[in-house]
């Protein structure tokens, strides 16, 4: 490890652990720089969530992450993370699901889960099966859309200003002075992987001039 | 508690018909009271919007809105290189700024697997205690303005300048201040600047903050409206995900700092105040007492920083000097392509937290390889605080609100990203 970056004790054996006490919900672990993370199937996060708090000592729950993958079938992860204050130690656990299919909560289990299941829902539009206040939280009053979606451009649909005329502050479609530019500033050597502008013209199966013979294969 | 007996009956609602009722002995059809907190209000500390519920004064039951000030900053932070997503961050808790670059370059670095120069990691210490006691001076400041007192804010905010000052000659910026690199530190600081800053902790700082403390710290009237406030107790602080002033003023002895030490806090000597009661005052008195210790912990920085470089010499992630970039024909293209198209990330996923002056802020960072993050997602200390509002509130006075409130710390830019 580096000595820097904060230094975390490893927990010997405690996939093998995990895996056993969970059966059939565990799907795959890694443990990646240091980190554990368990994937877990989705209907039974909350009962793996349940295990690792009460037999594994998790006791906080400290966030939960969406992340949009859309070329994936079940487009998004949802990645909780625990910690143990008593084995100081911290664990991921991800599921995946698409826009239709629940999460069950864990806001039964901890409290907390609340307001970060509202968060994972407001962004992506990830269903929380039992969360009991599932509104929006960070969006606008009103809001249309789940704006953290990798589908969801970064400008918006609607901008918002104070309408003098009508002495209150108005929706209007978004207008751009200037188009969205988004350069990726990738070397066209390694890792573009667009065609460069001009090289649409050459079309490379076509065969190019014959290759002329040397001299010594010139029939005299 | 007197504080939290019923109301008087003359607080309740007193429309016509409700008196003529109350007449005739029956009060069945008092209704409760909502009303809003904020967004524009002085002890909300930015643009919270409570909805409160309440029965007279006796609060039934808190709505926290927030989302006022989202910006999108883990959005924006994907259509940007990693250099150009940090400034974002000191964006987040506009009054702790450095800490909050730090998960964010913790976590780069992390996935690039660099180490840094020890005199980066001292800086990196230094200023981020300096960064706690400023956020400390402040949110001690506003919230004994939030229960009545002046002074000792005023008294606060001077010290605060000094602060202020300091970022400035390290970074160039009072508050915004992009210091922390992936890779180290953006400068090396003056001599002079590290003379100022020890002759500050030895005379400034012990004379006017004990003055200013001790205006308020036994103060009867400070006392009551504080002392056993929203008590939490240890099961709910780890329930609700706590962390960093709010947990340890519960009586957890937790500090990331000290648990799980990154940079160089393994080889510094501090302590962690822990509370007894689980209150307001609690939580007051343990950032009075953190404020003591980080300073402890940066006169310490100050006499063991050895020389050396502050930024890493793998250029392939620190800029290189730009007296190098005169005579060093690689060096300029190092620099031309560090700054257009910036350093690839392995990929793979990591969560980093520090102890930022709040409690746990966490960077969950997920890489695809490319030279942006895929996702960044912030962990801010504000919102599972923030949340706990409501039970930590209910049977509390209204004027309680903003003691709660004040001793919470809670910034928006952070809450809301």
């Amino acid at each position: 490890m580096h000595n820097h970056v904060p230094r975390i004790p490893a927990r010997e054996g405690l996939v093998d652990e995990v895996k056993a006490a969970i059966g059939d919900a565990f799907l795959s672990a890694k443990d990646e720089v240091g980190e554990v993370s368990i994937d877990v199937a989705r209907e039974s996060v909350a009962e793996v969530i349940r295990t690792l708090r009460d037999r594994f000592e998790y006791q906080q729950l400290m966030e939960i992450a969406g992340v949009d993958y859309p070329s994936r079938p079940e487009r998004f992860d949802v990645v909780y993370h625990l910690l143990s204050v008593t084995r100081n130690h911290r664990l991921r656990i991800r599921v995946t699901t698409d826009e239709e299919k629940p999460v069950p909560s864990v806001v039964n289990l901890f409290p907390v889960a609340g307001w970060l299941e509202r968060e994972v829902f407001d962004l992506y539009g990830v269903i929380f099966d039992g969360n009991p206040d599932l509104r929006r939280i960070l969006t606008d009053y009103g809001f249309r859309g789940f704006p953290f979606r990798k589908d969801f451009p970064l400008t918006g649909y609607v901008e918002m200003r104070y309408s003098e005329e009508q002495k209150r502050v108005v929706y209007e479609p978004v207008s751009l002075a200037q188009d969205f530019r988004s350069f990726d500033f990738m070397s066209p050597w390694e890792g573009a992987e667009y065609i460069l502008p001009g090289d649409e013209k050459a079309q490379p199966e076509a065969p190019g001039a014959p290759t002329p013979l040397k001299a010594d294969e010139i029939k005299k | 508690m007197s504080q939290i007996a019923p109301a008087p009956e003359s607080e309740a609602p007193a429309d016509a018909e409700t008196k003529v009722e109350r007449t005739g002995a029956t009060q069945s059809d008092i209704a409760n009271y909502t009303i809003n907190f904020g967004p524009q209000h002085p002890a909300a500390h930015g643009v919270l919007r409570l909805v409160l519920e309440l029965d007279g004064e006796i609060i039934e039951r808190v709505d926290p809105h927030v989302g006022l000030l989202h910006r999108g900053t883990e959005k924006l932070c994907e259509y940007k290189t990693y250099l150009q997503a940090l400034p974002y961050f000191d964006r987040l808790d506009y009054v702790s700024p450095m800490s909050m670059e730090h998960s964010f370059v913790l976590a780069i670095e992390k996935l690039l697997k660099l180490e840094i120069p020890l005199r980066a990691q001292y800086l990196r210490v230094l200023f981020a205690e300096l960064t706690r006691i400023s956020n400390h001076l402040l949110n001690l400041g506003s919230h004994v303005m939030d229960v009545g007192a002046m002074t000792p804010n005023l008294w606060f905010f001077e010290l605060r300048e000094d602060l202020m000052n300091f970022y400035e000659r390290a970074s160039g910026a009072r508050m915004h201040a992009n210091y922390f690199r992936p890779g180290g530190v953006r400068l090396d600081i003056p001599v002079k600047l590290v003379a100022d800053i020890a002759d500050w902790l030895d005379n400034r700082l012990p004379r006017l903050f004990e003055d200013a403390v001790s205006l308020v710290a036994d103060n009867r009237i400070f006392k009551q409206r504080n002392v056993d406030i929203a008590t939490v107790s240890k099961e709910d602080a780890l329930a609700w995900g706590f962390s960093g002033p709010m947990i340890r003023a519960a009586g957890i002895p937790w500090d990331l700092r000290k648990s799980q030490p990154y940079e160089v806090y393994d080889r510094l000597d501090f302590e962690i105040p822990v509370g007894t009661r689980g209150d307001c005052y609690d939580r007051f008195m343990v950032r009075v007492e953190e404020v003591r210790q980080s300073a402890r912990i940066m006169k310490q920085c100050i006499s063991d920083m050895p020389e050396g470089p502050v930024m890493t010499l793998d250029r392939k992630v620190g800029p290189p000097k730009r007296a190098e970039m005169k005579k060093s024909m690689e060096a300029l293209i190092h620099h031309f392509k560090l700054f257009t198209e910036g350093f690839h990330v392995p990929a793979g996923e990591v969560y980093v937290a520090t102890e930022s002056p709040k409690g746990e802020f966490g960077v969950y960072l997920v890489s695809d390889g490319t030279n942006k993050p895929y996702r960044v997602k912030i962990r801010p200390t504000a919102f599972s605080h923030l949340q706990a509002m409501d039970f930590m509130s209910r049977g509390h006075m209204l004027a309680d609100v903003t003691a709660i409130l004040g001793a919470m710390d809670i910034v928006f830019g952070e809450c809301d990203r």
